[in-house]
């Protein structure tokens, strides 16, 4: 290329640049600077203590159990909610009676604002909340419970609210998706007399891979950041029941932006790491696939 | 040039102008424009009347009384303002001029940084007004803050819940605290309502168990020194267990917010579903603000925290702490007036008649009309000692860990020994 088209280029690019650079690339390699020190977010850079701040994080137990709870939260998404998207949206995408209505019921939640969504569940939840009265008023008083104050269940009622919330946006990848099937391909699985439950195991849930594979990712770094909807209802508790690891960067970062800053490096690295192997093993064929199209 | 090649330049100008507009839009202004005007800006952390507005009020006659200089002031949500707003504020040097501040542990850490005006003898006649109540804001024997509002926490609770629970007089010792508990539970309600989603009300519980077990020339020494040696800090852990196991507080109470909503322990308390809550002087408020016509209850009572016999404790030591006004070292020097305005007979004296608090200003105090605030500010004076809230006083790094290990002392996750180990802990990464 000439050197006009390189004075383009860095014309073009040079405002997009300055700003990611500024905006993300310099505020992450700050947080990695910040990281090494003792420091208190007021006076100057001073106390530089090497990797005390990484060896405290990773030592204590709190912050390993958010680690923990994170996983917990990627796994279960991955094991219920991925299911359960395929199944509603299988259904949903037959002619049936009501079917709009059904639609806007699920995807309504994830319409909602995550405060909103939090603030609500809480107060039902709460001991003296509405789904207590329920339980009472149809005669499973025995089960009521305080479900966010009791560390034994917190994370999962925790687990349920999220589903709750997210269950919509993975059955709108997935329909989008479904539209991708090729109709000639399950009218010919009719005629050939398979069953509709063989034509979905064998012809669309196949078809679907690509989507799935890029709900699994999104749904993947999603509960490794998972933030909000914790912070509104239990702040990461009952005693750490439901910390994350973000959850716990703000609480223990507080005072010590140097030590938070440690905790976020921790968190980005996961997530880079994952992230990478994510692309390079889960969703390389679908990369591939692309590739052969292009030739 | 063609005409795409004109656009092409046209669009690339557009946009580095907009990136370099965006970028500089960020650059702090100055305090004096250009027309000889000098700008004041204040962050307090009333977002409410009668004080948010009195706070107005203050900066329009500061303004008439001082031509030429104009008062911006802006009321911001407690925590974000000390949490985030300020300290950010002070780090990008483009700070307010006069701002809240928290004395014990974020007073000095802002002095040390050197963001904070000496104000000892600029102003020494106010200071000396305040007497011994300014002394949580001084630094190495500088003043570097000034209070408004000053007190103590107590037990806020329903005098008809009491009354039909056949209490008749308010508790004084930790073994009439917890008869009184059981007669509660016995009409249906809980005695006692805590926070504890949030840490820090559940956190105020052993640090009162704490003032009960540590001689209080311990807590002098102990607190500046993070010496966490004594055996009174475990023996404070047992005494919040032991009391954890008579079962005081509401069901679910380690999910409970302190201050947010029908099911905030503030809340409970409001609606009657609560008897009773620990709290600092600013809750009538806050409970008046959870009833549903929004005013201070009839019904509400305060007393000082019990006394628990057989131990080390004076038990005429109270807990507080208040919040003041600092100064921003490059802030006109006329802020300095305005805070002595605040701080004024006159306006100390509106402060106290809002019932928001109770005023600094010893002039100012007979003029605080609220049955509870008076009590409180009877118990401050009766006070031997007054113990800053001992995370404020630790500095903001001890809060959450201390705060947690509380939670998890009553959730039976943790014990004794290990607060005080979060303690150390915390001291030794200091």
């Amino acid at each position: 290329m000439d050197k006009r088209k390189w004075l383009e280029i860095g014309l073009f690019l040079g405002p997009a640049v300055i700003i990611f650079v500024g905006f993300v690339i310099l505020p992450v390699a700050l947080a990695a600077v910040y990281s090494f020190f003792n420091w208190n977010g007021l006076g100057p850079l001073e106390k530089f203590i090497g990797i005390d701040n990484y060896t405290r994080a990773l030592s204590d137990p709190l912050f390993l159990r958010s680690i923990g709870n994170n996983f917990t939260i990627i796994i279960a998404s991955l094991l219920v909610q991925g299911p359960l998207a395929i199944i509603v949206a299988l259904l949903l995408n037959r002619k049936m009676r009501g079917r709009t209505i059904v639609r806007a019921a699920i995807f309504v939640p994830y319409v909602l604002a995550e405060v909103i969504a939090g603030l609500s569940w809480k107060l039902l939840l709460s001991p003296q909340g509405g789904v207590n009265a329920v339980l009472e008023a149809i005669g499973l008083g025995g089960l009521t419970q305080p479900w966010l104050a009791n560390p034994a269940i917190a994370l999962w009622v925790m687990f349920f609210i999220l589903t709750w919330k997210y269950l919509g946006f993975a059955v709108l990848l997935m329909l989008a998706g479904l539209q991708g099937v090729p109709e000639e391909l399950t009218e010919a699985a009719a005629i050939d007399g398979a069953s509709w439950w063989k034509t979905q195991w064998y012809i669309t849930i196949p078809l679907l891979g690509p989507t799935i594979r890029i709900w699994a990712f999104l749904s993947i770094i999603g509960s490794l950041q998972l933030f909000d909807m914790v912070w509104v209802t239990t702040r990461g508790g009952p005693v750490g029941a439901t910390s994350t690891m973000a959850t716990y960067m703000i609480q223990y970062g507080q005072g010590q932006p140097g030590y938070g800053s440690a905790v976020a490096v921790i968190l980005f690295l996961i997530s880079l790491v994952i992230a990478l192997l994510y692309q390079r093993h889960a969703l390389r064929r679908d990369l591939g696939a692309e590739n052969v199209e292009e030739r | 040039m063609n005409k795409a090649r004109v656009i092409r330049v046209g669009a690339v100008a557009a946009a580095s102008a907009l990136t370099i507009g965006g970028l500089t839009a960020c650059a702090p202004g100055g305090d004096t424009p250009s027309d000889g005007t000098t700008t004041i800006t204040w962050w307090h952390n009333a977002t409410t009347d009668p004080q948010k507005g009195l706070w107005e009020d203050v900066a329009a006659e500061f303004e008439k009384a001082h031509p030429g200089v104009k008062v911006e002031v802006t009321g911001y949500q407690n925590e974000d303002l000390q949490r985030t707003l300020i300290p950010n504020a002070l780090a990008s040097g483009d700070a307010p001029d006069l701002f809240m501040v928290w004395p014990g542990g974020e007073v000095r850490a802002q002095a040390e940084a050197g963001y904070l005006k000496d104000l000892t003898d600029v102003a020494s006649d106010t200071i000396d007004a305040l007497g011994g109540v300014a002394n949580p804001w001084k630094v190495d024997g500088k003043q570097y803050a000034l209070p408004y509002t000053f007190g103590i926490e107590g037990m806020w609770y329903n005098k008809d819940l009491y009354a039909q629970a056949g209490i008749d007089a308010v508790p004084e010792t930790l073994p009439e605290l917890e008869d009184a508990n059981e007669k509660l539970r016995a009409i249906g309600v809980a005695p006692i309502a805590v926070g504890a989603g949030d840490l820090w009300p559940a956190g105020h519980w052993w640090y009162q168990f704490a003032l009960a077990a540590c001689s209080t020339e311990t807590l002098q020494t102990a607190i500046p020194a993070l010496d966490f040696s004594d055996p009174c800090w475990v023996e404070a852990g047992d005494l919040l267990k032991d009391f954890v196991a008579t079962n005081p507080f509401q069901d679910g109470f380690l999910a409970s917010s302190g201050q947010q909503g029908a099911d905030s322990s503030a809340g409970l308390v409001a609606n009657g579903k609560a008897a009773a809550e620990l709290m600092g002087h600013w809750n009538a408020g806050q409970i008046g603000s959870l009833t549903p016509d929004a005013t201070v209850p009839s019904w509400l009572g305060w007393y000082p925290f019990v006394s628990v016999p057989g131990t080390a404790g004076d038990p005429d030591i109270a807990m507080g702490g208040g919040d003041g006004f600092g100064i921003y070292k490059d802030a006109p020097d006329v802020t300095v007036d305005l805070l002595k305005y605040i701080l004024s007979d006159d306006v100390q004296k509106r402060f106290a008649e809002t019932g928001a608090g109770i005023p600094t200003n010893p002039a100012a105090i007979d003029s605080v009309s609220d049955p509870s605030l008076k009590l409180i500010a009877e118990g401050l004076a009766n006070a031997s000692f007054v113990q800053l809230w001992l995370d404020s006083d630790l500095g903001p790094t001890f809060g959450n860990p201390l705060n947690q290990a509380v939670v998890n002392l009553m959730a039976g996750t943790g014990t004794p020994e290990d607060i005080v180990k979060a303690l150390e802990d915390t001291a030794a990464a200091l």
